[in-house]
This record gives structure tokens, C-alpha cells and sequence, in this order.
């Protein structure tokens, strides 16, 4: 595709092109029409992005430091400081297990999928026959929603009747009970999860290989590297902006992470992850805004350095261009 | 030895070997779904799941069609989909036009914004969003609950702002690939600002907007969050959404759950297959800098 391209001649450097001797001194100088128009086809989005997006991130953050029950005016909302954060920390017993599920989350989709993504990605880069068909097959699960994804594992994880215990054969004997048991079920929606996620990344790192010059890959071998070592130390450095991607992309991914244990048992039972916690604080059995509030900005503050990271990557090289 | 060894490429037939099992452990968990839908009931609560049925039918697919509602959901999701898709594709390609064919002091601030808003998981702007929308009041003709809390608009709404994020970061990536000197010749030609984006740069752009609507068709059918906490009548939800409501309707009838499960998946099966190219395109321009 073309932002595969090498990108073209940079935007903004005013070179004196042959207009500007006419009066106009910079190439963006607007007649006030255009200004105007220009400012609705700015303004108009911007303010529907800023209104539903930003204005609720920040709503969170201010709630965060108060108790309210929902009810009633914004009059009637105390402010507690840092009292909802105070007890999330030391009182609330389903936080620290949720903080915990979504770290072994984090760092399941960072290490499982993302060495099989790149594994079937670099096997993938060469001219083979039924390649295609077998990246299809492998990008197939990434259009069905986590959902989705959660309802058909369920299939293979029924006690008795799903595909794993019979594969295994032990449905008939001591069947595990994938998910219900509090020990594993995290891991058996991991797996899941993992699966859905695989696809992605591997298609994050053949888009990345595909831009990697073949050059450098022959000059390596002409000075004898095997094919490890061009790996290692050629072909992945350049991958960096690649990883940094797949880095913010899977941290993402496993933070909103929501969909799939809510299908399965509502995030109960070993199951549990902030952003279950937060959405129960809305339509769960408890409606304490501030406290979900503070929740969410938990997650916001762990998604926050990634978000930076990611910018920080994307618009120092705009800079450089 | 070596002559003999060349001639069988035993390294390429271990990787061929290789990618066809792995492929057929991935499509394993659909091709399982597929055969539970295609068996009746009497055949597997007879005989368990793991076995070789005795016959094949499609009538839990009818079943699961007119039991749990279907085409009602499909439509709850139509009238979403559609219009946040065209919607979104618009706006974000106004915003991309201006932050890449033109130079302000807040430029890069925009789109790192946009960038940034597309990236914020959904939990934290739920809280207060579902508060806004219960204290926003609509027409009773725009939504019967006479609030932007649990009407169609509100859905749609929030899909556009949210999604915008990542559109605007791909098209605005797009948009700077486009030589600078069409939107120049359309200047000098007399045309204003609007009719540059609109007849010189967009058209341009079809081939990222042709990825771009097939992965934004794929995202806004696969939500689940924002329809669950914004729509509150069950028979208002999109069908994702409404996934939940179908495991109380098929009750443990697995070969229903199952087929109820391929249908829900098949639109976006259906584009995939159709549209691979774009869907794929979409996802690596959204990755990797143009």
C-alpha cells in the first residue's frame, strides 16, 4: 500500500515558488471565506472529538476526587480528595485481583502472540506457494469481535462436551472446567484472547519486513552472518518503529480489554479487570461515579505513558520529515 | 548426497507442513462452531458434541433466526453503522485535509489530540459520557426516551468521536503523500478551500477511504461497550450487544448458540472475504508512517 511508500517531499517548507512573487507571501495565506471554511471543516469535528472524548477523560479525572451517587444535580456532588483512591487501595478486595489480571494480561499478549506473530510473519515473508491462503486463514479471527470470540471459545471450553477435554480425553473422566475454575480461567480467555490478537501482529510485523531493504539483509550475509544473526542483529533493529507499534497496539488492547470475560461470566470468579469494575460502577448493581470514576483513571494513568510513548515515536519522525 | 538432497526441499515441505497445522488449529475454534450449528439436537445430546454426526441440517440456523430475533438486531446495527460510518469518514477527512494541506500553530497539536483520543480505552470516558447523554434532552421524534441516554443518535454520536481519532491520523498520513501542486492548480483555477478537499484531494484518497470503511464497518459492528451502557432498551441493541440476551434465549441448546454465533459473525466474515485487501490495507496505513 502506499504508506509503504517512501513518503513524499514534506508539507510545510515554504519554498519560494514562483505565486509568491505575486502578493501572496506564504502559500497558506486564505482569503477570509476559505479561513472560514477551512475553520468548519476544523472546528466541527474537533469539537465532537473534544466534547465526547476529551471533556468525558477529563469529567473522569475530576470525579475521580468526589462521592456521588448520580443522583441529583452536580450541586449535590461532595468533594473527597483523594478519599475514593484511598480506598480503592486499602479496602476495595476486587481491586488488587483486577489490577493483577489485567497485568498478567499485558504481559501475556506481549510475549505469546507477539513471538507467533513475528515467527509466522517472518516464515510468511518469502515467495511461497499458498502464502495467501494461509496469512487469510491466519488474519481470519481478527474480524470477530472479542464478543464473539468469548462465545465461541465457550464451545471448546465446556466441561463435558467442549472440543479441549475430548481432544484430551478427559471429559469423561476429570473434566477441568475451564471456566469456572478460578485458577485458570484467566488464562483459558487468555488463550482466546491470544488468538484473536496473533493475526493482528503478525500482519504489524510482514507489513514491517516488506519495508525492511533486501540490501541490508545481502550485505549481512556477504559478510557471513547467518541467517540468526541477520535476524537478530539486522532485520529486527530496523523493525523498531514496528515494535513500538505492536507495543502500544497489544497494551491497548489489553487494557480495554472487556468484551470477552463480560460474554463469558460478567468478570466474576477469577475474572475480574479494572474495566469490568468501572463499567459495574454504571449499569452493575452499585452506582458510585466517583469511585468508578477514580477506576478509570487508574487505567488512564497505565494507558497514559504507553499513549506518550506512541506520540513521542509518530511525531518526532513528522518533525525530522 | 548433496545432489539428492537439493532435489527434495525438505526445508520448504517442514514449513509448508508447519503453517498448514497452525492454520488449522486458528480456523479450529470456527470450524468446531460450524459443525455443533450443522447437527441437530437429538444427534448430539445422543451422541455428545465429539463425535460423527449422523446428519447434517440447516435448520438451526433458521431456528436461531426467527427465535432470538435476528433480523430485528441486524437493523438495530444497520441504522448505527451506517450513518456513524459515513459520518465519521466525512469529518475525519475535512480534519485530515486541514492538518495536512495546511500549515497553523496548532496543527501538530490537533492530531496528536486526535491521535491520543483514539488510543484513551473506552472505560475512561464511560463514567461521565453516560452522564452527559442522561442529561442531554432530545425531541421525542429524534429518540423515544427523549434523551441521548439510550437513543440510536447517541450511539451513533459517539462511534464518530471516538473513531475519528484513528481516521484522521490515516487519512492526514494519506493526504501527505498527494503532491502538493493539485490542490495548488485547483487555487490558481479559482477554486475555494472546500471545493480543493472536495473534487481535488478526496477523490484521491479513495483507496484510503475504501480501507478505511471496511475496517471502521468491521469496529463499529464488533462494539460492545458503548452499546451496552448507552442503550438500555434490549430491543434497541445492536446485535453484538445483543449477543448477551441470546445465551438466555437458546437457553443450553449448544447447537443454537453455535449457529446463532456464525450468523452474528457472518457480515463480517462476508466483508473480509470480499474486501481482504482493504481490510488489511487499512490496518498496515494506520501502523506504518506514509
Amino acid at each position: 500500500m502506499t504508506a509503504l511508500e517512501s513518503p513524499a517531499k514534506p508539507a510545510g517548507t515554504s519554498d519560494p515558488s514562483p505565486t509568491s512573487r505575486r502578493g501572496r507571501r506564504r502559500a497558506t495565506a486564505l482569503a477570509p471565506r476559505d479561513k472560514l471554511v477551512l475553520g468548519l471543516m476544523l472546528g466541527i469535528p474537533s469539537l465532537v472529538h473534544l466534547a465526547l472524548v476529551w471533556v468525558p477523560a477529563l469529567g473522569s479525572v475530576a470525579l475521580s476526587f468526589s462521592s456521588w451517587d448520580g443522583i441529583g444535580g452536580f450541586a449535590d456532588i461532595e468533594w473527597v480528595g483523594f478519599g475514593n483512591y484511598v480506598d480503592i487501595f486499602t479496602r476495595y478486595p476486587r481491586f488488587w485481583p483486577a489490577l493483577q489480571h489485567n497485568l498478567i494480561w499485558l504481559l501475556f499478549l506481549l510475549v505469546v502472540p507477539t513471538v507467533a506473530g513475528l515467527l509466522l510473519a517472518v516464515l510468511l515473508d518469502r515467495q511461497l506457494r499458498f502464502g495467501r491462503i494461509y496469512q487469510s486463514a491466519l488474519y481470519l479471527p481478527m474480524v470477530l469481535s472479542l464478543a464473539l470470540v468469548g462465545f465461541i471459545w465457550q464451545l471448546i471450553y465446556q466441561p463435558e462436551q467442549g472440543l479441549l477435554n475430548n481432544v484430551l480425553g478427559t471429559a469423561a473422566t476429570d473434566p477441568v472446567n475451564w471456566l469456572g475454575d478460578p485458577d485458570i480461567n484467566l488464562y483459558a480467555v487468555l488463550v482466546a484472547a491470544g488468538w484473536r490478537h496473533t493475526g493482528y501482529i503478525m500482519l504489524l510485523y510482514l507489513a514491517g519486513l516488506k519495508a525492511v531493504d533486501p540490501a541490508l539483509k545481502e550485505a549481512a550475509a556477504l559478510d557471513g552472518a547467518t541467517a540468526w544473526q541477520t535476524f537478530f542483529r539486522v532485520t529486527f533493529p530496523v523493525l523498531k518503529p514496528v515494535n513500538v507499534v505492536v507495543l502500544v497496539v497489544t497494551v491497548i488492547e489489553g487494557l480495554r480489554a472487556f468484551d470477552i470475560v463480560y460474554v463469558i461470566n460478567k468478570g466474576r470468579n477469577g475474572l475480574e479487570l479494572l474495566s469490568v469494575l468501572v463499567t459495574d460502577n454504571i449499569i452493575g448493581e452499585s452506582s458510585r461515579i466517583g469511585w468508578g470514576s477514580a477506576l478509570a483513571v487508574v487505567l488512564l494513568v497505565i494507558s497514559l505513558g504507553f499513549i506518550i510513548t506512541y506520540l513521542f515515536q509518530v511525531f518526532r519522525e513528522e518533525e525530522r520529515a | 548426497m548433496t545432489f539428492r538432497r537439493s532435489s527434495i526441499p525438505w526445508p520448504r515441505i517442514a514449513l509448508h507442513v508447519f503453517l498448514v497445522l497452525t492454520c488449522l488449529v486458528t480456523l479450529a475454534p470456527l470450524l468446531w462452531a460450524l459443525y455443533a450449528s450443522l447437527r441437530t439436537y437429538d444427534d448430539t445430546a445422543r451422541n455428545g458434541y465429539f463425535s460423527v454426526a449422523e446428519s447434517l441440517t440447516f435448520d438451526n440456523f433458521s431456528t436461531a433466526w426467527t427465535q432470538a430475533d435476528l433480523p430485528r438486531y441486524y437493523l438495530n446495527t444497520l441504522i448505527v453503522t451506517v450513518p456513524a460510518l459515513v459520518l465519521v469518514l466525512l469529518l475525519s477527512s475535512m480534519v485530515a485535509y486541514g492538518v495536512s494541506r495546511y500549515s497553523f500553530r496548532f496543527n501538530l497539536v490537533l492530531l496528536m489530540l486526535f491521535t491520543a483520543g483514539n488510543l484513551l480505552p473506552q472505560q475512561v470516558i464511560v463514567t461521565p459520557l453516560y452522564r452527559l447523554y442522561l442529561l442531554t434532552p432530545l425531541p421525542s421524534w429524534l429518540s423515544d426516551s427523549e434523551l441521548l441516554l439510550d437513543s440510536q443518535l447517541g450511539l451513533v454520536l459517539i462511534h464518530v468521536a471516538f473513531q475519528s481519532g484513528f481516521c484522521v491520523f490515516v487519512l492526514s498520513n494519506y493526504m501527505k503523500t498527494i503532491p502538493r501542486e493539485l490542490g495548488e492548480a485547483a487555487r490558481v483555477d479559482g477554486a475555494g478551500v472546500f471545493r480543493q478537499y472536495w473534487q481535488v484531494i478526496l477523490p484521491l484518497c479513495r483507496p484510503a477511504l475504501a480501507a478505511l470503511a471496511t475496517l471502521e464497518f468491521t469496529w463499529i459492528y464488533n462494539d460492545f461497550l458503548w452499546a451496552l451502557v448507552l442503550i438500555q432498551t434490549g430491543d434497541k441493541m445492536p446485535i453484538t450487544s445483543a449477543l448477551q440476551n441470546l445465551k438466555g434465549t437458546f437457553f443450553v441448546d449448544n447447537n443454537l448458540v453455535a449457529a446463532g454465533s456464525l450468523l452474528v459473525a457472518l457480515p463480517t466474515l462476508v466483508v473480509f472475504f470480499a474486501l481482504q485487501r482493504q481490510f488489511i490495507g487499512g490496518l498496515t496505513l494506520g501502523s506504518t508512517k506514509g
